[in-house]
């Protein structure tokens, strides 16, 4: 587990020594703050529309969940899918690229370690962002009264959907010596698991079922209105799990070239 | 402390060694004396534990480099061809994350930093990125790399590349200190180094081990010359019916000899040369 820590510190360290967590981080809260004053705005206008017209009771059907915090996490899943991409692209194609991976590949570590540290190192950098974005609920919370479970389920969804991005792009990573083949494929793969769903409703009923249950989206779109299904959990945690294993064999096959 | 026995690595079809057999004992420094692409680097790569080898064995401080990988790899400082060092770290931070890898115990750390730091003279860029620093600096940092979870075998990739004449010599009696409770196995193109720090020298050529010799039986470094195109000569003839990619390559080998050769015959009237430093320069 040291050996593990060791590598995770050494990630997030490197992110903060260079621009790219400034830059990563400085961008997506300006992305995460414009959406979250277009929601904001969208609810209060609404909110007026309704009052002028006195409808009290559209009024009090409207809430700061549904409007705001659901839609605001869901265009954070967007953006993470662009951004994961470029956290995780030099987790291992730089070492190789730098020769550095002689360095880990020779230490008395297992590849595994080498893998979890990484997925750990760019994982806490991600629990930085998600915790910068806290600011929004903390806003609706001191100005309205948001239900806070659905608020804390959205961030635990937000959470594993952006781990599972995370070691998906940490495999890619462990393929190439380029980070921007690493990119360009953990985008692909990503976007990839975002749409798979999509034809569920055409491809008949077996094939249907298969492809939405391996939709991210839909695993994640139920705990943002505070919907907790054990199952979800379960499929986020195996695209980790597995995606974990395909780098550790990745960086194992290195030996073996 | 190293024993090799007929290792053999295929990339693909291609044999880059085959059938190398040496072994080097505690306090030795051995030499590994070979033109670019002979196979040296693919050979200290399966001692260190980097990659299998497709046969043989290999046993380094008395553990099977691949059965016992692991305690190899505690066991064994290495200096890669190139640096592989984090332009972002400082030495300092650099060598700590080594040493947390390497399995240095936490109250043991610092103390192992300050030795690696001041074994190789790097204490004055401590705090530098390591990105910013001079080729030879990182080659050095490089060696406190190798050094710094004090290893029984030390095995070091053309260590004295990139540094200059007067780090040369420094990183040469650091070797020879080293060595004195240690197995030191060393690679590099330049004969004077051979005779200068080391006790044994392994010769390989075209992936295959053709002379091991104690440097006590050859003396100086123009014995080593002569003995060494004696015996890549030798090498050489039995290959005959060779591609013509592996003709050339032999070719290659046997001009750079000789320009070699030439290069210590202009240095003997103005005196020995202390380092070997024109060889270095001649070496491609």
């Amino acid at each position: 587990m040291t050996n593990v820590w060791a590598i995770a510190y050494k990630e997030l360290r490197s992110y903060f020594v260079s621009p790219v967590a400034y830059v990563i981080l400085a961008g997506f809260l300006l992305l995460c703050g414009w959406f979250f004053w277009v929601y904001l705005t969208q609810f209060s206008r609404t909110v007026a529309m309704y009052a002028q017209f006195q409808q009290p009771q559209m009024v009090e059907q409207m809430n700061l969940n549904d409007m705001v915090m659901s839609p605001l996490l869901q265009n954070m899943v967007i953006i993470f899918l662009i951004m994961v991409p470029l956290i995780t692209m030099r987790l291992f194609a730089e070492e190789r690229a730098n020769g550095t991976d002689e360095l880990l590949l020779t230490s008395p570590i297992e590849t595994i370690e080498i893998a979890l540290g990484k997925f750990l190192g760019a994982g806490l950098f991600y629990v930085v962002m998600l915790a910068c974005t806290l600011i929004y609920p903390g806003i609706l919370l001191y100005f309205g009264d948001p239900e806070i479970g659905t608020i804390v389920t959205g961030y635990l969804g937000l959470l594993l959907v952006g781990l599972s991005f995370i070691a998906l792009g940490l495999f890619t990573s462990t393929l190439t010596d380029n980070q921007i083949v690493a990119a360009v494929s953990a985008f692909v793969v990503l976007l990839l698991f975002f749409a798979i769903g999509w034809p569920s409703a055409t491809v008949g009923p077996t094939a249907g079922a298969i492809l939405g249950y391996l939709s991210l989206i839909e695993h994640f779109q139920p705990m943002t209105s505070g919907l907790v299904v054990s199952s979800d959990i379960i499929y986020f945690l195996s695209v980790i799990a597995f995606a974990l294993f395909l780098s550790q064999r990745s960086l194992e096959s290195l030996r073996w070239r | 402390m190293v024993e090799v026995d007929c290792l053999t690595k295929y990339y693909g079809g291609f044999a880059a060694i085959q059938d190398v057999t040496f072994s080097a004992a505690r306090g030795q420094v051995l030499g590994f004396l070979g033109p670019n692409g002979a196979g040296k680097t693919t050979t200290m790569r399966i001692l260190t534990g980097y990659m299998p080898a497709s046969s043989g064995t290999a046993r380094v401080a008395g553990h099977d480099v691949f059965e016992e990988s692991r305690e190899v790899r505690r066991r064994t400082g290495y200096l890669p061809e190139t640096p592989p060092v984090y332009g972002d770290m400082t030495p300092r931070s650099y060598l700590d994350f080594v040493s947390r890898i390497k399995g240095v115990a936490k109250p043991d750390r610092p103390e192992a930093i300050e030795r690696a730091l001041s074994a190789t003279q790097t204490h004055d860029v401590a705090t530098q990125p390591i990105g910013t620093l001079s080729r030879g600096y990182k080659q050095r940092v490089a060696i406190a790399q190798a050094l710094v979870h004090n290893p029984e075998v030390l095995i070091l990739d053309e260590p004295t590349i990139g540094l200059d004449p007067k780090q040369i010599i420094e990183i040469r009696k650091l070797i020879r200190v080293l060595a004195e409770d240690r197995t030191v196995i060393l690679s590099t193109h330049i004969l004077p180094e051979v005779t200068q720090v080391c006790d044994k020298v392994v010769i390989i050529a075209e992936g295959r081990i053709v002379a091991e010799e104690d440097l006590a039986t050859l003396g100086d470094t123009e014995e080593l010359e002569s003995f060494f195109l004696k015996v890549t000569a030798h090498d050489a003839a039995p290959r005959e019916e060779a591609s013509e990619g592996e003709e050339a390559a032999m070719d290659d080998t046997a001009e750079g000899a000789e320009s070699l050769a030439e290069d210590t015959a202009e240095d003997a009237p103005g005196g020995e040369d202390p380092v070997g430093n024109a060889e270095e320069e001649a070496t491609p």
